[in-house]
């Protein structure tokens, strides 16, 4: 028993027994069993990653059990840990560990604890799997597995049928990529033999060149397997065209989107382009894709997050756009970027989402923006949580002197690909410099509706609950105003959040504020700290730093160009948005729709597929088969039977008739073929 | 092996024959306890026979033959992929008696007797060595079901259990021509030898016919897979059970028995037609299942797309996609069971299998709604479960054939988790809106006992199939050599473009050998 089987397997012995043991142990136990678990896999995830940070760790396989042995085809349970590896451990644990405690002030009030935290625990569990996998059949099993843990936790509040709906399209929208993702591993079996990991990217560099049918097609090798792969991964983290179940999820408890819709579960993608990458080194065509569809994303979802009311929702979009930065920082070549930025996320994003988490909890389960305002002064602890998440985000910092997390990751992202220097390394840097400056418009614009302005809480109908409520008797002028924007209090108080919720959200911007200068020169600059663990491409690394000035700048000119917009518009003169709205009313409609994504699916799939259904099984099952199979074939002998009625006649001489017919029919028969 | 010459395949024969004899003149009480009893004792031996049996020994073991008339023997044997379906068979039964116990109250005698007969039948099937006897169990088996839902079943009992032999019926008399006929070619009845046989190729297409009329309409296959939905609603629950579980696997098991090693040619030459049925039946019957307001029918049509994917592992030609079909035949006739047993529980209470009466069962059900998690998950083949390890081998068998095929059929991963989450949550989630469903009490003890062992069983399935692969290894790789001689092209092969660049990708190259250039 080492420490990397305590890690993985902890948590899925503390799911294991607070799920079953639910309602019989209480939800004090289970809490603790599962906080504990998971502290337990976090203090023993550090010293690993340390040890790969000092250069001391090697990397290793734990074998666990076999699992499938089939001719050629084997894979087995393994745990494998290299740098990349400790990356993932140090990022899910922690924040995991963090979740796991701030759903104690969070969940406090739900009557269903157990269940909440078993299915974190084995969200964990399934996510350490992932990254722990040698092999990409456990690969996919983490990868499924998260997402069952993420459609159980979508959907915990299963009476409300937006939670149901929000669950199923999470998790059948990932199937979409999941069967991409089930298409590269056939295809990568077929051509290397194995599933193991570190044997195919071995053996990737030596398929240049070679062909493989596809479809009736035949294409190149190692872009049909590459684009495969990458297909899951566009849809683990909601790259634009599977990203539409990202948005939703958000209907799920706060701390389960702080966790699995914002740190981990779909940073799983950029992970397995990251573990992939000698794989994906070797097929520009697929890289292309990925630097496209990143920046792609990171453009779309970024639009998106400048126009939504919902806190939740913003961060959700931006989310997404910052998977759209890995990406694109993986398609360009600079993976140690990519991992720096997903690990810098991670902090901060939780960090965002947890802090909003609070303000909702402040709020009453208010979650509009429209209905916050001035809660800077009335949960000032949460509100400086937000503060460093959003400095962070945004990149604020001051070349070569200090800057927050993503002040290092976003801009060594936007560096390399304008290193990179090829046309789409070009366009992507475009787009990433102008998502930056809408990163920062969003992030800024969400401060300054929430903590910033009077305050806008009487339209709330949540605040109105509450206050209705606290006075049942004092109950006139309720009914009012449900929905519309009306300044005041109504008489409301905010209250900062529990210690269990300010503890991570400390501890968070810690992160937040330090991830990115302490750890910024062992990701991206030391290729001993990734020892092969990734592609390292010193080429790049060097045309990194010799950028021109003005790129290193721009990520800052941006960030203060989208402050100064947000500043604007919604701390200066408050009628900029009205006006903005009002004069470009499709273009505020294309972005506050998403670009009417859902409503695009909705009519090309989802309805179709119903109509299928109902066609088949009418026409085609009862129409058609069973009217001209065994219904046809009991109508022929209704009729046949009602011929041979009437020879039935009960008369002796007819029936004597008949067997000597059938006699001599039988023996001329006999004699003819004896 | 340890039981050398001790006929233990007769006797697992014998004991529920025996007890269906005895259930005929006992009364209720009686009937119940003496059946479950027969099914654990048969469960037990089945145990015993699993653990005896000598994985990498003979072929054939327990072999017993007994000559009666005309060529025609007491012939039983198995290898290690009739022991799964065997053990498949006499694990599911002790199920189905429990899943029986308080919903049938009429003519409890009978109906007991009906399900020991059928488990006779079913060992019969998997364990006889003789053509005609196979034949015999068979064809047999049909009359059990066939009682079982037309007595015992739903308001539209009789047009289901007419529709359900009509068409069972309409393919084995084909079968028994084609039998004929090959006795008459080669000489002996034995099932063993005639594996082994190589009958001319322009024969083995009309054998090959004949066989597939039969073992088609068992498996279902589309487009002869209508009987299924309707005899799945009309069936008791057990019988739904059974049914699912066992005796949809005698047609994969009939392929993988006779039409493959027999006409290995003829196979060949049908693997198209075989795959554009599976396809159509993995797409039409998912999008079915979608519409479907019928918890069973909609279970149905699930089972004809999972069916779907055992044929075209089978027809794939090598050994991952005949593991894998063989492992999907073991998971489905488990998961499908239990998932019939969760509409059996929720029935036995509303007595409706309508999905919009429920709703919000994990709130007053919440052991219930975690078992049907699980098999949920397991149907649509969460890795872990059961569900994936059989889907995964097939559909990697398949892709080395056609890429175009796995693609077609891998949408069922997609259809498959859109209508069975979508049953789940109309039946778990929500609100709970019709107060009868709401006041249903959670699952008893003895639904425990009956899910619980099926849930281990696809946890243990999914985690660690070894167990249940290692005993059939040596005859799929048997089988595998078998049909060598009529493996098809793959349309995916690997070709080398540039000159090679090190001795490595040689290897390669070399491993997949005869490659389209």
């Amino acid at each position: 028993m080492n420490a990397i089987q305590i890690i993985v397997f902890g948590p899925l012995l503390a799911a294991i027994v607070a799920g079953l043991g639910n309602r019989m142990l209480g939800s004090v136990a289970a809490k603790t069993i599962t906080t504990a678990g998971l502290f337990l896999s976090c203090v023993l995830s550090w010293p690993i990653f340390l040890g790969f940070l000092g250069g001391s760790a090697e990397a290793s396989v734990t074998p666990v059990l076999h699992w499938v042995q089939s001719g050629s085809l084997t894979f087995d349970w393994a745990l494998r840990v290299d740098a990349l590896t400790a990356v993932m451990l140090v990022v899910i644990t922690s924040v995991s560990a963090l979740v796991h405690l701030y759903s104690w002030g969070y969940m406090d009030e739900d009557p269903d604890q157990p269940r909440f935290f078993a299915y974190l625990s084995l969200f964990t569990f399934a996510m350490l799997m992932l990254v722990t996998a040698d092999n990409l059949v456990q690969m996919f099993f983490g990868w499924e597995g998260v997402g069952l843990a993420s459609y159980l936790l979508i959907g915990f509040w299963f009476r409300k049928p937006s939670a149901c709906a929000a669950a199923i399209k999470a998790f059948v929208v990932n199937r979409v990529g999941d069967l991409g993702f089930m298409l590269g591993i056939f295809g990568t079996y077929l051509v290397f033999q194995t599933t193991s990991i570190p044997e195919i990217l071995a053996a990737a560099p030596g398929m240049a060149g070679s062909t493989i049918g596809f479809l009736g097609y035949r294409l190149d090798t190692m872009t049909v397997l590459c684009i495969l792969l990458f297909i899951g991964a566009m849809g683990k983290s909601a790259q634009l065209g599977l990203h539409t179940w990202l948005p939703d999820a958000m209907e799920g408890p706060t701390p389960v989107s702080a966790l699995i819709h914002a740190a981990t579960m779909v940073t799983a993608g950029v992970f397995m382009v990251c573990r992939l990458s000698p794989m994906f080194e070797t097929s520009p065509t697929a890289l292309a894709l990925v630097t496209f569809i990143g920046a792609a994303t990171c453009f779309f979802a970024a639009t998106v997050g400048t126009c939504q009311w919902d806190i939740k929702r913003v961060i959700a979009y931006s989310t997404c756009s910052q998977l759209g930065y890995m990406f694109f920082a993986a398609g360009v070549g600079a993976y140690g970027a990519a991992m720096f930025h997903l690990f810098t996320h991670a902090f901060f994003k939780a960090l965002l989402f947890l802090g909003a988490g609070s303000v909702i909890h402040a709020m009453h389960h208010e979650q509009d923006m429209r209905f916050y305002g001035d809660l800077r002064k009335r949960i000032p602890l949460t509100f400086w949580a937000m503060m460093a998440g959003t400095l962070a985000i945004t990149g604020v910092g001051i070349l070569d002197v200090f800057g927050f997390a993503g002040f290092y990751s976003k801009d060594a992202i936007l560096e390399a690909a304008y290193a990179r220097g090829t046309e789409l390394s070009q366009f992507a840097f475009v787009l990433g410099c102008i998502a930056a400056l809408m990163t920062s418009f969003y992030s800024w614009r969400l401060m300054f509706l929430t903590f910033w302005g009077k305050p806008r809480w009487a339209g709330s109908e949540h605040i109105q609950h509450a206050m209705h409520d606290a006075h049942v008797h004092d109950d006139h002028d309720h009914g009012h105003g449900h929905g519309h924007e009306v300044d005041g209090t109504a008489g409301y108080h905010p209250h900062e959040s529990p210690l269990s919720m300010l503890v991570p959200l400390a501890i968070l911007s810690l992160g937040a504020v330090f991830a990115g200068f302490v750890f910024h020169d062992g990701f991206i600059n030391s290729e001993q700290f990734w020892n092969g663990a990734i592609a390292y491409n010193e080429h790049l690394i060097h045309a990194m730093h010799a950028v021109p000035l003005w790129v290193k700048l721009s990520a800052t000119v941006v960030m203060l160009t989208g402050f100064g917009i947000a500043y604007a518009a919604y701390i200066r003169d408050t009628t900029i948005p009205s006006r903005f709205v009002a004069t470009f009313p499709q273009l505020h409609g294309f972005a506050f729709n998403k670009w009417y994504f859902d409503e695009l699916y909705n009519f090309l799939f989802v309805r179709p597929a119903f109509w299928l259904g109902r066609q088949f099984w009418q026409r085609g099952d009862v129409g058609f088969i069973d009217r001209f199979g065994p219904n046809g074939a009991a109508w022929v002998v209704a009729q046949g039977s009602s011929y041979a009625k009437k020879v039935q006649s009960g008369y002796l001489y007819s029936y004597a008739l008949v067997m000597l017919l059938g006699l001599v029919a039988a023996v001329s028969w006999a004699l003819a073929a004896g | 092996m340890i039981m050398d010459g001790f006929p233990i395949l007769s006797l697992m024969l014998a004991v529920p024959l025996l007890a269906a004899v005895g259930c005929l003149f006992a009364e209720a009480k009686t009937a119940r306890a003496l059946a479950l009893g027969a099914t654990l004792v048969n469960f037990a031996l089945g145990v015993l026979l699993w653990a005896s049996y000598d994985i990498g020994g003979a072929q054939w073991q327990f072999v017993e033959k007994l000559p009666l008339f005309a060529g025609f023997s007491w012939a039983l044997g198995i290898d290690g992929i009739a022991l799964m379906l065997i053990m498949l068979s006499v694990f599911l039964m002790p199920i189905c008696i429990g899943a029986s116990w308080t919903s049938i109250e009429k003519r409890v005698g009978e109906y007991m007797a009906a399900f020991l007969l059928m488990e006779t039948l079913m060992i019969g099937v998997f364990a006889a060595q003789d053509l005609y006897l196979f034949y015999i169990f068979f064809e047999a088996g049909l009359i059990p079901m066939y009682l079982i839902i037309g007595i015992w079943g739903g308001a539209d009992r009789i047009y289901a259990s007419y529709k359900f032999f009509l068409y069972t019926l309409l393919g084995s008399v084909l079968m028994l021509v084609a039998m004929l006929w090959m006795v008459n070619a080669a000489g002996t009845t034995d099932i063993p030898t005639l594996m082994g046989y190589d009958f001319p190729p322009h024969a083995q297409t009309w054998l090959w016919l004949a066989f597939f009329a039969s073992f088609a309409v068992k498996m279902p296959m589309w487009p002869v897979h209508t009987w299924l939905p309707d005899a799945h609603v009309q069936a008791p629950t057990a019988g739904s059970v059974i049914l699912a579980g066992v005796l949809l696997k005698m047609g994969g098991y009939g392929f993988i028995r006779f039409s493959l090693p027999m006409f290995p040619e003829a196979s060949a030459q049908f693997a198209g037609l075989v795959f554009a049925l599976s396809m159509l039946a993995v797409v039409l019957t998912s999008l079915i299942a979608l519409v479907q307001h019928d918890m069973k029918k909609l279970i149905a049509y699930s089972s004809v797309a999972h069916m779907a994917i055992v044929t075209i592992g089978l027809f794939a030609f090598n050994v991952q996609g005949l593991e894998g079909s063989m492992i999907v035949m073991l998971s489905h006739g488990l998961v499908s069971g239990a998932l019939f047993l969760c509409v059996g529980v929720i029935y036995d209470r509303l007595h409706t299998r309508e999905i919009d009466r429920y709703g919000g069962l994990s709130i007053n059900m919440p052991n219930y709604a975690l078992f049907f998690m699980l098999f949920t998950m397991a149907s649509v083949g969460l890795p872990g479960t059961s569900g994936f390890v059989g889907e995964f081998l097939s559909l990697a068998g398949i892709y080395q054939v056609s890429s175009g095929v796995t693609a077609v059929c891998a949408t069922g991963i997609i259809l498959g988790a859109a209508y069975m989450l979508y049953l789940y949550r109309r039946v778990a989630f929500g609100e709970q809106k019709n107060a009868d469903a709401a006041a249903m009490p959670d699952i008893s003890l003895r639904e425990w006992l009956m899910l619980g062992p099926i849930a281990v069983a696809v946890l243990w399935m999914g985690v660690y199939p070894e167990s249940f692969m290692a005993p059939m290894r040596k005859d799929i790789a048997a089988l595998d050599a078998r049909v060598a001689r009529a493996r098809p092209e793959g349309d995916a092969k690997l070709a080398m473009g540039k000159p090679a660049a090190g001795g490595h990708e040689h290897a390669v190259h070399e491993a997949h050998g005869g490659e389209a250039h």
